[in-house]
């Protein structure tokens, strides 16, 4: 689960509960901390609570039971104009009545800084977003990605060491958001500021994020960089969620330290890792990347266990091909392979063996 | 991070669409024709589709709102009911040059004579006088008076004369031959003229065969001033009139009513003979036509409309500024309240709508008056003595009571509507920023809500500009407005042209201030909804 509190955190939680009506939590006893200058990404479906993890940052919403640190400070009874967080929310906010200029000059307004050092901040600000001669245009003149860059700008031109963002890039199309995703990791990184970002794209939050924290159910499912995450997922919950996967279930009946026997209900045997089981006995479901299945056996460990499988269709992608297969009763089981010279173009209806490094396959929770 | 890291490639946000180029000419379409002309053509069906379904309501409008309206407007102006009631005492009095020092000579009375008697037996008269009156009081009883008396006028020393000298002049047949004469119609104009007068009258008032009926005396009168005047045609009988005994129909008015030899009144009759007249408006800002032809003050005492005018307008604001002060912060707590506890409110807000206007304003009559219930829990809590009850009622307090209650409804619903737009971001945004709660309404929620402030202030404000039976009802004499004013001379003094004029002004100046408002604040900026 989530890691503990250490002395250098920046932005703690600790035991926080939250619920709306009195009578069911959406948030969970959340525990997190995250250090200075860190990109934290919650992730998670709609309703896990992340939006609101992020909104009791910012103030907006008061947490029912625990404490929420910053620098070391509780921040529980700081109404939020005090909290000197910055905040991006997910359709801009800008304010249709003022100009880019004027927008970028209210929090430097309401802070009682001099004429000219509003002026060189928001010059700054809206350089480092390069949209520099857009300072006397209308919000509702700009495309979705430049408001979202000026947006930007305005939550950054205050100088916040803590800046939350809410969906920011979810109204923007593929191609922008990419360009955005990079721009703001790397303006983040530059700045040294600490980012909190929510978001429901699990491409985003892989590629922007120090860390990622997955949410389900009012909790924090896995806290962990993006390649642990991808790679090394704690439950079955974020294996499903992040990327694509393939589940078998069935049943331990051999344990080591590295390594498991799973009879799946099918009768046949597989080799898994253990990850969540403890004992021979126990129903458990297991976990494979489609591109860590492997249809050339002899590529594979002699003693590895390897399960028939039959195509069903064969899918041609450019780089990769992509062949879906009945496997263990499931017609849904999915292999990715590299479009290589000596990779065969199976045909539907063939059938093969398949087999996978025992350290590819997670045995999680059922 | 390296130097080059730090400058990201800049990359254009959004490609800007080319503009059209066109190599001079309009734009042709595929089958060479102008595209604007295609295009057109492919519209032309959706359009008469749309006017097809638009048509029965606008044709109602046409007719039950749109006409009703501009004959309104028509009447402000229109005075027809001199020139067309006394037709030939209008064309006298151009003649005369008595006026304004003293009465006309004797043709105008000879004229006025006839065109009275005409108007007497058609009834139309004492309309006439009641025309007049408005502009000077007395003149419709004087219009009774000698209405009554004009066909006992002793004009028929002419007719016997004429008969004794000339049998065959009292036979209408033989009148009637003379008449179809052309020769002798030119030779005795005055005579033809009121001669078809007569057979009109005759045929239309009394529905009686004139060729049957005695000729009336003023046609005799007629007849003497034609041959008094030299003429003789021929195949009519020479009669000479030299030797006639004469009346003056001057002396007879002005022993029917005395007023008839004053200048005043023939002033009155000719200021108002044209047949369209600024008098109504003149009326309105409390001016009237003087006797010297120019514009000038009403007497002091006789001054009203301005000062209703002025009385509507700024009660009217008042009432708008109040509605402003109590519905902001209603729709402001309707906006961020969750849906469905807004609508438990929305409708408390609507309920008055579904009340009758009468049974609200009659509840106000209930609260308000002395013995009403503010004062009633006033003494009892020991406010206000008994001795010295606070007058809610029948005065300006009463009537801005009362419409603020009224219009409240108009001004919170457009202001909801807008608020409801207004996404909660905004604040949120403003107050991660920095702003405290007052600034964050101060610099962001209040701006974008102006829209909804102006549109409501419109409706409040036309509305209560025209209102009236609030006012009517809890007004008394200090809180009426100027529609009162057009209600009562629309159905108690009957005066339409004043009616239709004050109306004018009103759709004027509301014309005006929509206007004004379109320049300052920008029509477009106003929302009723979405």
């Amino acid at each position: 689960m989530a890691n503990g509190s250490s002395s250098e955190a920046f932005v703690e939680f600790e035991r926080v509960q939250k619920s709306y009506d009195g009578e069911k939590l959406v948030v969970k006893d959340l525990n997190l901390s995250l250090p200075k200058g860190e990109f934290l990404t919650m992730l998670g479906p709609s309703g896990s609570g992340k939006t609101t993890c992020l909104m009791m940052l910012a103030g907006f919403e008061t947490a029912t039971h625990g404490e929420i640190r910053l620098d070391g400070k509780s921040i529980n009874n700081i109404p939020p104009h005090k909290r000197g967080i910055g905040m991006v929310f997910q359709n801009y906010a800008l304010f249709p009545h003022m100009t880019v200029g004027e927008n970028l000059s209210f929090p430097l307004e309401v802070r009682k800084l001099g004429k000219s050092e509003r002026e060189k901040k928001i010059a700054r600000a809206l350089d480092m977003v390069q949209m520099g001669e857009f300072k006397n245009r209308r919000p509702t003149q700009l495309s979705g990605g430049q408001q979202q860059r000026i947006a930007l700008a305005r939550a950054l031109v205050f100088e916040p060491e803590l800046v939350l963002m809410d969906e920011p890039l979810g109204a923007l199309d593929k191609q922008l958001r990419e360009t955005l995703q990079f721009e703001i990791t790397e303006l983040a990184h530059r700045l040294g500021i600490t980012v909190v970002y929510v978001t429901h794209d699990q491409t985003e939050a892989l590629t922007m994020s120090d860390r990622v924290a997955v949410f389900d159910d009012g909790r924090i499912q896995q806290l962990a960089p993006p390649d642990e995450l991808y790679e090394k997922p704690q439950n079955s919950f974020v294996a499903q969620f992040i990327g694509e996967n393939n589940t078998l279930d069935g049943v331990v009946e051999e344990i080591g330290p590295n390594s498991c026997l799973v009879r799946l209900d099918d009768g046949e045997l597989i080799d898994a890792l253990p990850v969540n089981v403890t004992d021979v006995g126990q129903r458990t479901r297991v976990s494979i990347r489609p591109e860590r299945v492997e249809s050339n056996i002899e590529r594979l460990h002699p003693d590895a266990h390897t399960l028939p499988a039959v195509v069903q269709e064969f899918i041609y992608m450019g780089d990769t091909f992509r062949t879906r297969l009945k496997v263990a009763g499931h017609d849904d089981f999915v292999m990715k392979t590299r479009n290589a010279p000596d990779q065969p173009r199976l045909k539907p209806g063939q059938e093969i063996r398949i087999g996978w490094l025992p350290e590819d396959c997670r045995a999680l929770d059922p | 991070m390296t130097d080059s890291a730090t400058t990201p490639p800049r990359q254009p946000m959004a490609a800007l669409p080319g503009g059209e180029v066109t190599e001079g000419g309009p734009m042709l379409a595929a089958d060479g024709r102008p595209l604007k002309h295609s295009l057109n053509r492919a519209l032309r069906r959706e359009k008469l589709r749309a006017f097809l379904l638009v048509s029965p309501l606008l044709i109602f409008i046409l007719v039950a709102f749109v006409a009703p309206i501009a004959d309104m407007l028509f009447r402000s102006v229109e005075n027809q009911i001199v020139s067309e009631t006394l037709p030939r005492t209008v064309l006298a009095l151009r003649e005369d040059e008595n006026l304004p020092e003293a009465a006309p000579g004797e043709p105008v009375y000879e004229a006025l004579y006839t065109d009275l008697f005409i108007a007497a037996e058609y009834k139309t008269h004492t309309r006439l006088g009641s025309r007049l009156n408005y502009e000077s009081t007395g003149l419709s009883s004087l219009f009774r008076g000698t209405g009554r008396d004009v066909g006992r006028f002793d004009t028929d020393i002419y007719t016997d004369q004429f008969i004794e000298a000339e049998p065959a002049l009292e036979d209408p047949v033989a009148w009637s031959n003379w008449m179809a004469d052309d020769d002798i119609r030119a030779a005795l104009p005055q005579t033809a003229d009121v001669w078809d007068a007569w057979v009109k009258l005759t045929v239309e008032a009394n529905e009686d065969d004139p060729l049957e009926e005695d000729v009336e005396d003023f046609v005799y009168a007629a007849l003497y001033r034609d041959l008094a005047s030299g003429a003789a045609p021929a195949g009519f009988p020479d009669v000479d009139v030299s030797g006639f005994e004469t009346v003056s129909i001057k002396a007879l008015f002005e022993e029917s009513d005395e007023d008839w030899v004053d200048p005043e009144v023939w002033q009155v009759i000719e200021t108002y003979s044209p047949a369209y007249t600024d008098g109504y408006f003149l009326n309105s800002v409390d001016m009237m036509n003087g006797p010297d032809g120019g514009a000038e003050w009403r007497p002091e005492d006789e001054q009203i409309y301005l000062k209703l005018f002025w009385r509507t307008m700024w009660m009217s604001l008042a009432i708008t500024v109040s509605c402003i002060v109590l519905g902001y912060p209603i729709a402001y707590l309707l906006s961020t309240l969750p849906l469905r506890s807004a609508n438990v409110l929305m409708i408390l807000v609507l309920l008055p709508f579904w009340t009758s206007l009468l049974v609200r304003t009659s509840a106000w009559k209930v609260l308000l008056q002395q013995q009403g219930v503010i004062n009633d829990t006033l003494v009892w809590i020991g406010l206000v003595s008994d001795t010295n009850r606070l007058t809610l009622i029948n005065n300006a307090t009463g009537t801005m009571i009362a419409m603020t209650h009224i219009l409240l409804p108009f001004m919170i619903l457009p202001l909801y509507s807008v608020m409801k737009t207004i996404p909660p971001s905004y604040m949120r945004a403003a107050k991660s920023m920095g702003a405290n709660d007052w600034t964050a309404f101060w610099r962001v929620f209040f701006p974008l809500s102006i829209p909804g402030i102006g549109a409501g202030s419109i409706l409040a404000f036309i509305l209560s500009i025209g209102y009236y039976i609030t006012p009517e009802i809890v007004g008394g004499t200090s809180g009426v407005f100027i529609s009162n004013r057009i209600a009562y001379h629309i159905s108690s003094s009957l005066n339409w042209g004043l009616a239709a004029a004050l109306g004018s002004i009103l759709l004027a100046l509301v014309l005006t201030l929509y206007w004004l408002y379109d320049r300052i604040v920008g029509i477009d900026n106003v929302k009723l909804g979405g």
